[in-house]
């Protein structure tokens, strides 16, 4: 075997079948499916069937590891935040997926379904993008492997994040502000669909979250599964136990699921996942689809969703773009509904409280969105008590939110 | 009044159907019932009342434009079913159409069984698919509402059998790869997919997506069984009730094979 493999053995496993995978149909229980224009099934028929050879050759897998070690710097490390934890009065370790090549969790799926692309045949690339992580990600991994990428970003969000629009179209990318709707990430879907469905023969839809209609869920939740491996393997190298519970941001639910997946097994492990609360449940102001939705329809899939009662999508708001979905993937439906996961919402001032402590305390910036997941530990923290320990999937970095920050804390001068 | 009766009565005449498209509650319930009501009295030999939702997918620029005006002037889903009544009351034909979670929220059998009763003869359905149906196909059999699934050029021939097979009424046929809208040329690939889908079903076949003139809708007559004009149609009734009964005349006068000696409407 050579030594590359040995550095990070886990990641060839990801694609093997699991019992908690969805019917051929993609249903998880109740959830999930393919509510989707037929236009579109052929699409992701051919999606499923290719899926299901390349997870067991090992020319792709083999492929896929490589890039995630030689270019996305897998594995990613295990960082023990020594004086956060003692504010939360536990032991707390972070994922550290903000080190990942382009700084957040995204990279793995993108370079996951890059090489489907390839495999397919297919030259052209769309994507959505909230933040813009899973926007840079995708223009990443199509400047590598050579294929033309257009991606879809509510107009909201191309000012929020407007270094994040600069970045794709510098790595080559064509961006699309959409002017629709909310004209945020939900819009930017709706767009990156009207266009697949007109340019199918030979475009991919490089979905971004673990959500949509099957496969997409289960897809995107296999190529992150490497986060839950390592850090489960890590872990348990680092301390020698495994943690009492494993937080993580839940905005469509992919780094989630991803690190969740490593602990699933482990009935001791609290898996629980973090909602922007946005202003406050109470304030109607939140994207905290599991925590206050119904199940619904949304961009393909049967799963919890923020819904009036006559079934139309209501608008999600947090001050994270990357949050800002009135839908979750239907995994996480399921293991809300089984009692598997706990979700909870985060408000903007936690977060953005959360955020500030971990600069403080640790030197590191942490997304907004991964800021939620830090604001739980907080939260949870004194319930585990000093002899616990939390594990927090820092899903990115903080560098695209600079401006958000500085605004809200009052850091430059008008 | 069942859609049977209105195909049968089409074939004897040896035309095409007329199909208007227009969201219910455009650009207010009561404009969109007047409207609808002309497009009966002037052509079109059914309506498909359109639902207006958060996030049509698979819709273009023009009816996007007027869901979201329909559901900020206060559109709620009981109007579709007033909609239907009043233009069933009038004696005109109308299907539903409609995206999949505003009936599954509204609960399935709940919805074919108000609708039904306000006299609406069936419901079409773009993103819902007859492998995952949601419990649809039974809760419209049990109301006795016809099921519209829709067939796409990209359908493989199983997709295409199984879809009509559990439609009923009609098959929707797709003319392009694409959201809805009005187009200057009719693809090259409607016809063909129109063809393929008469190898599998006895079913007549509407063809929708990117019609607009009399010509093109003679062009259509040629080969399917209906003609469904939605973009135009929501075009022209953003302008004046004439301009909707002008269009409806002529593509009235398309589908029985006249469009060649009129000049082609909208713009």
């Amino acid at each position: 075997m050579p030594a590359a493999e040995q550095v990070s053995p886990v990641v060839t496993h990801a694609h093997e079948a699991t019992p908690h995978d969805p019917d051929a149909r993609g249903h998880f229980g109740e959830y999930g499916g393919r509510f989707m224009p037929e236009a579109l099934i052929g699409a992701l028929d051919e999606l499923s069937a290719e899926y299901d050879k390349a997870r067991l050759d090992p020319a792709f897998t083999g492929e896929f590891a490589r890039l995630l070690r030689e270019y996305a710097g897998r594995p990613s490390l295990l960082t023990e935040a020594k004086r956060f934890g003692e504010l939360c009065g536990t032991r707390v370790f972070l994922k550290r997926e903000d080190l990942n090549h382009t700084g957040s969790h995204k990279i793995n799926n993108v370079l996951g379904q890059a090489l489907l692309t390839k495999r397919m045949g297919k030259k052209r690339v769309i994507a959505e993008t909230g933040a813009g992580q899973h926007g840079v990600a995708t223009a990443t991994a199509c400047a590598l492997l050579d294929l033309d990428c257009v991606v879809y970003m509510g107009e909201v969000d191309t000012e929020r994040q407007a270094l994040n629009v600069a970045r794709m179209r510098l790595l080559g990318a064509e961006v699309v502000p959409v002017t629709t709707g909310s004209r945020t990430l939900k819009d930017a879907i709706n767009e990156a669909l009207r266009d697949w469905v007109t340019n199918v023969e030979d475009s991919h839809y490089l979905l971004g979250t673990a959500a949509g209609a099957h496969p997409f869920p289960v897809l995107v939740r296999n190529f992150h599964r490497v986060i839950g491996e390592e850090a489960r393997s890590q872990v348990l190298e680092q301390t020698g136990r495994l943690p009492s519970a494993v937080l993580a941001c839940v905005g469509g639910g992919s780094n989630a699921i991803g690190i969740f997946h490593g602990f699933i097994d482990d009935p001791d492990v609290r898996l629980v996942g973090c909602e922007p609360g946005g202003h406050g449940i109470e304030s109607g102001e939140h994207g905290a689809s599991l925590t206050e939705g119904s199940p619904g329809m949304l961009h393909g899939a049967l799963s919890y969703l923020l819904q009036d009662e006559d079934g139309q999508t209501k608008e999600a708001y947090s001050i994270s773009a990357g949050l800002d979905y009135p839908g979750v993937g239907p995994e996480h439906s399921r293991l809300k509904d089984t009692g598997r996961a706990e979700y909870r919402a985060v408000t903007d001032d936690q977060a953005m409280q959360a955020l500030k402590l971990l600069c403080r305390t640790e030197g590191i910036i942490p997304a907004i969105e991964s800021a939620h997941a830090l604001a739980g530990a907080i939260e949870l923290g004194p319930e585990i008590g000093p002899d616990g320990l939390l594990l927090v999937n820092l899903s990115g970095r903080g560098d695209k939110d600079m401006e958000t920050a500085a605004r809200y804390f009052g850091l430059v001068d008008e | 009044m069942t859609l049977q009766a209105l195909f049968d009565t089409t074939h004897a005449e040896g035309r095409g159907a007329l199909v208007g498209y227009l969201p219910a509650g455009y650009p207010t319930v009561a404009d969109g019932k007047r409207t609808l009501t002309a497009m009966l009295e002037s052509g079109c030999d059914l309506v498909e009342v359109g639902v207006p939702y958060s996030d049509p997918v698979m819709d273009g620029p023009t009816i996007q434009a007027a869901a979201d005006t329909a559901l900020r002037n206060g559109f709620r889903l009981a109007d579709v079913f007033s909609t239907v009544e009043t233009v069933a009351a009038a004696g005109g034909r109308a299907v539903v159409m409609t995206y999949f979670n505003p009936v599954h929220r509204y609960g399935v059998e709940r919805f074919a069984r108000d609708l039904a009763s306000a006299g609406g003869l069936g419901v079409i359905t773009p993103d819902l698919v007859p492998d995952d149906d949601a419990g649809w196909c039974a809760a419209a059999g049990a109301a006795g509402l016809d099921r519209i699934f829709l067939v796409a050029p990209s359908s493989s021939e199983e997709r295409i059998a199984l879809t009509a097979n559990a439609s009923s009424g009609f098959l929707y046929a797709a003319a392009v790869m694409g959201v809805t809208g009005a187009r200057a040329t009719l693809s090259d690939t409607a016809a063909e997919t129109v063809a393929r889908a008469r190898r599998h079903t006895q079913l007549p076949i509407g063809l929708g997506l990117g019609v607009r003139s009399a010509q093109q809708a003679a062009e259509v007559a040629g080969f399917a069984d209906a003609v469904i004009v939605g973009s135009a149609f929501v075009t022209a009734a953003g302008e004046s009730e004439a301009a909707v009964r002008a269009l409806a005349g002529e593509l009235a006068a398309g589908v029985r094979g006249r469009g060649a000696m009129t000049s082609t409407v909208g713009k």
